[in-house]
């Protein structure tokens, strides 16, 4: 199935609906498929690592804290890379091959310590390193009044793959009599597919842009110095500092219902679930009637969220209220905001300025997680709870303050 | 456009073939199990384990005490933690689905009486001497407190009364004697005490790990010392061994040691490697734990309780153990 119909008149609404261009369904494809591949792993790798290495969870912990920082840096420098090459493919390929050949890695590492570290690290690695280019690709590939679009069709596709992980690694496990090894080897077959539809449907865009190389070293001061860059960076921090984590969110939920510890993982399925089905009508939304506009909803429902979790109705009600909303925060602040972010970053520096906005948003989020700990710890979790929100509230005024008229054309109804 | 989609399919077909023929070759390269045993019972002078031998890997198996070397009869049961005492043991498993375990209580026979989901990954359990208590930890992912870290939860039930505490978590902390709350509060490795209404377990927080001492009826806990990680309480109850981070940090590593609750003299025992295991009393004066060798394997050694002599290899091929009268 090649969908390359965005110039087509739009004629059946259901099929309407997820309209994009073959290059953002080949993405979305690629996505879909490498997520199932490491969710399978996300989902037994504590299993793999406590029952069948017997690594304890202080060294898991030492390994997993330490690559935070670099992978964040080799996300700005793979973003770099990318621009100044202008093969936003070779770099995202490359972060798919090296998430693929680390679950190969997993096998080799064997029960040392270090040696598994360094492979996750090599995941994490991917992982940043594709982020940003491919998030560029679909910017390259839509025209700008349909980039909600875009997204919202692409983060379905990416989550539906991390729905079908976990259950694929389970059929597997089944079948082997518990082979973590087959599990391992199925991932990187997986991801190897995954590899294989990138390099073979997705094109990459360097017909398109300027002839002249014009990413010069310095490409993260001369971006910086735009004043919508800056203002947009900042606006991600800002919106990333006020998140206060999926753990916390699920954590005060449990409380309050007095839920049996086992409901637990189910909190973060209905999240995802939500954010699956509403992803591309928020998408489609946002190209609407504003991205902005789309993005300070989310963040409003953010608020509902933390408000909830100590508000005046429990039960299941409130499960499906908050877990609803939660989706909905996700579905229209994630793929929407690099809808908006597009247009303003030029061509040519396109990958690192999302990955500077993607940075900038994962480190204050990193940063805000401890901060609700310690607010947690002094004033209790009902009024951490309410001050998350009334800092949501000003971060919605000051990222609406900060990017108000930021891209006055492609906030036009398409 | 069709040779692309040739090129596809046939990628997906050489890649499927590549997964399926590694499943094929790893579970028909796992030997012959072994048959298990009929009429094993909970009654001593015996040690249960965990088998981590071929064929009866994941297995509850049990060996004569004065012979732990010799052959050891294999239940049907498979666990990833087991103990007991009292005719009360319990076995944490898998429990069908993925991510997704439960506590087993089984009587005298090895016959299930009670299965309590947990959620996360099985660590440690423990039974109270005369059988009526019973308690887990797992281990948690992700919870974003933490920055992706693991976070441990510890609950436990009275199966006389079926009281059960969730998560050790909802109790009251009381910290060096003031009222205490945290986000961040882990608990791991209970042991009880002989009047089955308080308990000894670890309790971190803000980076420090204290022994804190539980009362079940009064929804307690409160601090007592540092540094004390998976307390397990002698049977006189006079003793807690443990192990104790090496340099107050878990990331050097844990030596075994005994702790007198009395005069609080730490005695540390004469195994010198690293051991990351809740230390089972396998009678008043000599200690049971595992080392673990490659993946998915470990023996059980033992190691006298008060300082001298030396480790001993007690069972190979096992882990979790629990001394049976």
């Amino acid at each position: 199935m090649y969908l390359s119909t965005i110039d087509r008149p739009k004629t059946a609404r259901g099929r309407a609906l997820f309209l994009v261009s073959g290059n953002v369904f080949a993405l979305g494809a690629v996505s879909l498929v490498t997520d199932i591949s490491s969710e399978m792993v996300t989902a037994i790798l504590p299993v793999y690592l406590m029952i069948g290495l017997h690594l304890s969870p202080a060294l898991y912990g030492v390994v997993d804290g330490t690559y935070t920082g670099a992978t964040a840096f080799l996300r700005l420098i793979g973003g770099y890379i990318a621009d100044r090459s202008r093969r936003r493919k070779a770099v995202a390929g490359f972060g798919y091959g090296l998430s693929a050949v680390a679950k190969l890695g997993l096998l080799a590492a064997g029960s040392s310590v270090g040696a598994i570290g360094a492979v996750i690290a090599i995941d994490r690695t991917g992982k940043g390193l594709r982020t940003a280019p491919r998030d560029t690709l679909i910017t390259l590939s839509t025209p700008p009044q349909l980039y909600g679009r875009a997204f919202g069709v692409h983060r379905m596709m990416d989550t539906i793959g991390a729905f079908a992980g976990p259950l694929v690694a389970v059929g597997i496990l089944a079948a082997t009599a518990q082979a973590y090894d087959a599990v391992f080897v199925a991932s990187f077959c997986i991801a190897a597919f995954g590899v294989l539809l990138l390099v073979l449907f997705v094109r990459d865009h360097r017909d398109k842009q300027p002839p002249k190389n014009t990413v010069a070293p310095s490409a993260l001061r001369e971006l910086l110095r735009r004043g919508p860059v800056r203002r947009l960076v900042l606006a991600a921090c800002v919106a990333g500092m006020v998140t206060i984590g999926d753990g916390f969110v699920y954590l005060l939920l449990q409380r309050r219902e007095d839920l049996s510890i086992g409901w637990f993982p189910l909190l973060a399925v209905g999240t995802n679930l939500s954010y699956l089905l509403l992803a591309t009508p928020l998408g489609i939304l946002a190209d609407k009637i504003g991205r902005l506009k789309v993005v300070l909803g989310g963040y409003t429902a953010l608020v509902l969220v933390y408000l909830l979790l100590f508000g005046p109705f429990g039960g299941w009600p409130l499960l499906v209220v908050v877990l609803g909303l939660y989706g909905l925060f996700y579905a229209s602040t994630d793929g929407v905001l690099m809808a908006l972010a597009g247009p303003l970053l030029p061509e040519g520096f396109r990958t690192t300025g999302i990955a500077l906005i993607q940075t900038g948003q994962a480190v204050s989020y990193l940063g805000s997680s401890i901060l609700f700990g310690l607010a947690w710890t002094i004033w209790g979790p009902a009024s951490a709870s309410r001050i998350a929100a009334g800092l949501v509230v000003a971060a919605v005024f000051v990222v609406a303050l900060l990017l108000r008229g930021i891209s006055p054309r492609t906030e036009q109804p398409a | 456009m069709t040779r692309r989609v040739l090129i596809a399919v046939l990628g997906a077909l050489l890649l499927a073939a590549v997964g399926v023929t590694y499943s094929v070759f790893t579970t028909t390269h796992d030997r012959t199990p072994v048959a298990a045993a009929d009429g094993l019972s909970l009654t001593g002078p015996r040690i249960m384990f965990r088998s981590t031998a071929p064929g009866s890997k994941g297995r509850l198996a049990m060996v004569a005490k004065n012979d732990p070397g010799g052959p050891r009869s294999v239940s049907a049961l498979n666990c990833l933690r087991v103990y007991a005492a009292g005719g009360t043991g319990t076995c944490l498993r898998q429990d069908g689905a993925l991510t997704t375990f439960q506590i087993a209580i089984l009587d005298k026979n090895l016959q299930v009486q009670k299965a309590i989901p947990l959620v996360g990954v099985p660590n440690r359990t423990r039974v109270s001497a005369d059988g009526r208590m019973a308690a887990w930890t797992v281990f948690v992912a992700g919870d974003s407190y933490n920055n992706g870290r693991f976070s441990t939860r510890s609950g436990l039930i009275d199966l006389k009364t079926l009281d059960m505490v969730d998560s050790l978590e909802f109790l009251s902390v009381t910290l060096d004697g003031h009222p205490y709350k945290a986000a961040d509060l882990n608990f791991w490795g209970i042991t009880f005490t002989a009047d089955d209404n308080h308990f000894y377990a670890t309790m971190s927080t803000a980076g420090h790990r204290y022994l804190v001492e539980g009362d079940i009826a009064a929804r307690t806990v409160r601090t007592i010392t540092v540094n004390v990680e998976c307390p397990s309480l002698s049977p006189d109850g006079r003793r807690i061994a443990f192990k104790s981070a090496i340099d107050g940090n878990p990331a050097k590593g844990w030596r075994l040691t005994v702790l007198d609750l009395a005069t609080g003299a730490r005695t540390p025992l004469a195994e010198t490697r690293t051991v990351d295991d809740q230390p089972a009393w396998l009678d008043s004066d000599t200690i049971g734990y595992a080392i673990p060798h490659g993946p998915a394997d470990s023996d059980i050694w033992s190691v006298p309780a008060n300082g001298s002599g030396h480790p001993a290899l007690l069972i190979p091929q096992a882990e979790s153990p629990a001394a049976l009268n």
